[in-house]
């Protein structure tokens, strides 16, 4: 997948979780956690929707890496390319 | 030939609201589950029934916990986002106000805490600034830390207010709609029922219980859950540590990876093929309630009643505690199911009153008198009601009551205890490596809390885990 691609599975599964939110205008560099009020367990949830959807594994310690957009690509760039 | 017991990844015990929680969670994640519930019908202690032609809900009285779509980490959009339900499919309507009566005093709330605020500082005017700071810990207090341990409310509170009375009418909601502890309750308990009653509020769907629960089961079913009902758990087979076996009452036996299960604390302990009783310690609750629907044929509106739900205490401290008699009269909680803020009026007006009762008392009555002395004791109940709210007993056309031992029979919890052992279990283990509590043992009440409660457990003790 592209960057571009893996981006935009990124945000839908962030409009699945958090559907009440505005997913459009997302800003790359800002945390998820404040820009759509996300908690511990709406990040399981990214991990666990990732594993369903794309078979790709984020080990727990990896987590914090899911805390931008642009920290999601950098790391799941490699995993998903 | 012998057929392979069927094998799940997880099997739940309960089909109540914390059973239907983890049940989505797990299926949704692709788990092979079962439920499994001895009832032939699904909510536990928040089911329905039918009688005489009337629809009534077995426990609810309101949601609490209600915030507007969208608000951020708030309980039930929380539990809305992990179930992936959206917002509008409960169907929640508010309440238009409801309050807390003592002898000459009430405190009203609504869905907006300001109201409320200004309400006690109207009341209490010497305790204002006090309570503005109470208010203030609350807030800022992590209630979902399951490392800290338990201490006393009360004692936490006496540091903020002095007024006694005061004190008493801001337990008195908490304790009836979440303690099952007497006369006290774990500060974090604290915490979160003042939240989900007076920080956030009260709601309904018109249809009631029947509608959340629809969702859900839908929901389950939609991602592949398994339910069986009329299937009650005789027997966990226990062996090196670990549940190996799970003992259907007709013979059968499942098998699963992980059980969970929403029966209770005492009540699952007594399940296990090794169970040496008395080994559950101090676990068995004592606190149970008789609650009473009464039929009217006239809209409570009509009679002057605009209020959606009261608690109330005839005597200035308040006694939440198992009474020595079979019904304590001295306090309950009123419900006026149609009074919520509905487009149109539900199709049955309905005064509900709850109030604490003695389960022991109840199981000890001969079945011959069993039905004249829940007759009797409504009666009393209803004659310190009144005073409270306008008399509508001469519209009563049909009253139908259940007690601490009907409880015990629909939802198995050891002497009704409808908010189960005194004693929680946080973190949902057990000593058993594959055995998990959810619901009502696990320690989080009420519906919104019960499905919380199944949701986290299934997140903690499966999905994390993998
Ligand atoms: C009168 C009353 C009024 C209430 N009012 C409200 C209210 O207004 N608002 C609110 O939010 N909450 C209310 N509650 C509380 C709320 O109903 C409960 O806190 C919540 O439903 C508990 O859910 P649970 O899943 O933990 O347990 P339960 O609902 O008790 O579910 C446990 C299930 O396990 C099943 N089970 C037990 N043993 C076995 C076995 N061996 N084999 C198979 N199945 C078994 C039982 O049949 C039951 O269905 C009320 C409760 C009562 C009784």
């Amino acid at each position: 997948m592209t960057r571009e691609e893996i981006r935009k599975a990124i945000i839908d599964i962030l409009a699945d979780i958090a559907p009440d939110e505005d997913t459009s205008g997302l800003k790359d560099d800002v945390g998820l956690r404040d820009q759509l009020g996300l908690d511990s367990m709406d990040f399981l949830d990214i991990v666990m929707e990732l594993r369903k959807r794309y078979n790709v594994e984020v080990p727990s310690p990896d987590y914090p890496q899911l805390a931008t957009m642009t920290s999601c690509l950098n790391y799941l760039s490699p995993k998903m390319a | 030939m012998r057929l392979e017991p069927l094998n799940y990844d997880v099997i739940i015990i309960g089909a109540g609201m914390s059973g239907l929680g983890a049940g989505i969670r797990l299926a949704h994640y692709g788990k092979k589950v079962c439920i499994l519930d001895r009832h032939y019908l699904w909510g536990g202690l928040n089911s329905f029934y039918r009688l005489k032609g009337y629809r009534f809900d077995v426990g609810l009285h309101a949601m609490t916990n209600y915030v507007p779509r969208g608000t951020r980490n708030a309980p039930l959009t929380k539990l809305l986002r992990q179930l992936r339900i959206d917002y509008d499919e409960f169907d929640l309507r508010p309440q238009s106000m409801s309050a807390t009566w003592f002898p000459g005093k009430r405190l009203r709330y609504t869905n907006e805490f300001a109201f409320f605020e200004n309400e006690v500082a109207e009341n209490f005017p010497h305790q204002a600034d006090r309570f503005r700071s109470l208010v203030k810990h609350v807030l800022a207090y992590d209630a979902l830390d399951l490392s800290v341990p338990e201490f006393s409310a009360r004692k936490a509170v006496a540091q903020y207010l002095s007024d006694p009375l005061l004190v008493e009418m801001l337990f008195c909601p908490l304790f009836f709609y979440g303690s099952a502890v007497e006369n006290d309750m774990d500060f974090g308990q604290f915490v979160i029922m003042f939240k989900s009653i007076y920080c956030e509020g009260l709601a309904r769907p018109p249809e009631g219980v029947r509608r959340v629960l629809k969702v859900l089961l839908d929901k389950y079913k939609s991602v592949g859950g398994e339910l069986r009902m009329k299937t009650g758990v005789a027997r966990l087979d226990v062996e090196g540590g670990q549940v190996r076996g799970v003992v259907l009452e007709n013979g059968e036996v499942l098998q699963a990876t992980k059980v969970i299960s929403s029966a209770g604390y005492p009540e699952t302990m007594r399940l296990l093929s090794d169970y040496v009783p008395g080994s559950e310690g101090e676990t068995h609750g004592q606190l149970s309630f008789v609650e009473s629907i009464d039929v009217l044929t006239k809209e409570p509106r009509e009679l002057g009643y605009e209020l959606t739900i009261q608690f109330f205490s005839t005597t200035e401290t308040f006694h939440y505690q198992k009474p020595a008699e079979p019904v304590d009269v001295r306090s309950g909680v009123i419900c006026c199911p149609n009074n919520f803020v509905y487009e149109r009026p539900l199709e049955t007006p309905m005064m509900r009153v709850t109030s604490l009762a003695n389960y022991d008392r109840w199981a000890a009555m001969d079945a011959g008198d069993y039905p004249a002395e829940k007759t009797r004791w409504h009666a009393r109940v209803l004659d310190e009601v009144v005073k409270i709210v306008p008399d509508f007993r001469p519209w009563v056309k049909f009253t139908d009551i259940f007690t601490p031992t009907t409880v015990r029979k629909f939802t198995s919890h050891v002497n009704g205890a409808v908010y189960g052992s005194p004693i929680k279990f946080k973190t949902g283990r057990t000593h058993l490596e594959n055995l998990f509590l959810c619901g009502t043992d696990q320690g989080m009440l009420g519906i919104v809390g019960a499905l919380l409660s199944g949701i986290s457990m299934a997140n903690m003790h499966v999905l994390q885990e993998a």
